[in-house]
């Protein structure tokens, strides 16, 4: 199945999803890598509020190369990164924020449960950063630059960005494991 | 008589090849990546694939970078024992990445291992990587290959007891299974046997830099079992989950058999510059 949808992200909008469907977003992204990762868990630990929404957003495991032109910043190009390197973080996030999706490449490890009825995880195709570039229509606000461009919090109006295939659906359904476990079996064949 | 080679050249030659690998793929990648597409039968490989030659199209129109992840520089120099440089070549390859990460531009990447502060051009202690070999001639060769971390890190090292020979295959296979889709599949997998700790490292690294269709038996036996585990493009299945296997080999300790795995990702990004030369 194909679903093109917007973002503030209900439940209801991605409980319908299942592993191997394709989505398409519009809306505004957050772009989060390991520093922003543990940032937003540190505030939450020391009770401070986050300078942006997390409530039914949907957060892009990108560290994207921007330019800034005479005061204001455009996207040069903006792929996935390594989604895995966030794994850890992932649940202890979902319990304190209503994340509905992460946008990533390659799969991450051990959060299907974490997301089960909360969240999913959508896969975009590594490296292409151009690609990507072509669905994001604004740059609406950077936090944490102090953190580098990558590790920035980048803010970011898209349309239409995809396509992106759930790897891992609110249902406890992880496409990435399935490749894994089917690949391990093909080894010990091979063995 | 040689012709000299002067700094600014230097500089402005760096600049051009890091911008020529990093918006354009060498032309033997992208057939690997096309053969790859018009085989694969499953739809969501063949879509992953689909979409990296959509990609790869428009970084080359648009002449921005194919992936965000412009690397970690690496520079591969191939220096003639007779070319006349009276300046300092490290000088000059440090000025064309500063440029090149302002004007391209490039993401900075370069950051301190523990404090993690961002030198903000892609310099730092040790970075680029400046690898010098010494050759016959009067001219200097640069090649650049921005390594991007995704691939790195999945990357990985054996120190292997001389008479585990027959578990180099295994070392190789596990290290792809173990990458799974998170070094952006399909790969090239850059092995070095032999030498020592670094070298082995080293001689992987190098191996990248081969062409993508040039294998022999051994490399291609390789190719087929790590394509029979059926990991696929991004990790989601399929058929390729590797374009290219390279060896290297170097003479070790009688006591040793290391081996090293470096896997790349499908951005197989290098390119190269010959400057000097006789008159």
């Amino acid at each position: 199945m194909e679903y093109r949808l917007t973002i503030p992200l209900k439940k209801e909008d991605i409980n319908k999803l299942n592993a191997g469907d394709i989505v398409y977003l519009t809306g505004t992204v957050f772009t989060a890598r390991d520093e922003a990762h543990a940032r937003i868990l540190e505030m939450a630990e020391e009770n401070k509020e986050l300078p942006f929404d997390l409530e039914g957003s949907v957060i892009y495991h990108c560290g994207p190369l921007m330019r800034e032109n005479k005061g204001k910043w455009e996207v040069v190009a903006a792929g996935p990164t390594t989604s895995a390197r966030m794994s850890k973080m992932t649940p202890n996030l979902l319990e304190i924020h209503e994340v509905r999706a992460f946008v990533g490449k390659g799969g991450m490890d051990d959060v299907a449960h974490a997301l089960k009825n909360k969240a999913v995880y959508l896969a975009f195709t590594g490296g292409c950063a151009a690609l990507a570039a072509i669905s994001i229509e604004k740059v609406i606000a950077v936090h944490w630059l102090d953190l580098g461009m990558p590790e920035a919090v980048w803010e970011l109006g898209v349309k239409d960005f995809g396509p992106l295939v759930v790897g891992i659906d609110s249902h406890n359904s992880d496409l990435f494991l399935e490749v894994s476990k089917k690949a391990k079996e093909a080894y010990s064949k091979l063995e | 008589m040689p012709n000299p080679i002067d700094h600014d050249t230097v500089v402005s030659a760096v600049v051009d090849i890091l911008e020529e690998a990093q918006t354009r793929l060498p032309q033997d990648v992208i057939n690997s990546i096309k053969k790859a597409a018009s085989e694969e039968t499953f739809s969501v490989a063949k879509e992953q694939l689909e979409a990296i030659l959509k990609n790869i199209e428009i970084a080359g129109n648009r002449k921005v970078p194919i992936c965000q992840d412009t690397g970690i520089l690496i520079f591969f120099v191939e220096l003639g024992r007779k070319a006349l440089l009276d300046f300092s070549l490290e000088d000059a390859i440090l000025k064309g990445v500063k440029i090149a990460t302002r004007n391209i531009p490039l993401r900075p990447n370069a950051v301190d291992p523990l404090s993690r502060r961002n030198s903000g051009d892609n310099t730092g202690c040790g970075i680029p990587d400046i690898k010098y070999e010494l050759t016959e001639g009067s001219s200097i060769k640069i090649t650049v290959a921005p390594k991007g971390a995704g691939s790195e890190n999945m990357s990985a090292i054996k120190m292997l007891n001389p008479t585990e020979k027959d578990r180099i295959r295994n070392f190789v296979l596990e290290t792809v299974l173990n990458a799974g889709g998170k070094p952006c599949p399909p790969i090239i997998v850059g092995v070095g046997i032999g030498g020592s700790f670094d070298k082995a490292a080293r001689l992987a690294k190098s191996a990248l830099l081969e062409k993508t269709d040039d294998m022999n038996k051994e490399e291609l036996s390789l190719l087929e079992d790590i394509n029979s585990l059926g990991i696929g493009p991004m990790g989601l299945g399929g058929k390729t989950t590797a374009l290219a296997v390279h060896i290297k080999t170097a003479y070790c300790h009688t006591a040793s058999l290391p081996v090293a795995v470096n896997i790349q990702c499908w951005a197989n990004r290098h390119a190269s510059i010959t400057l000097g030369g006789d008159e």
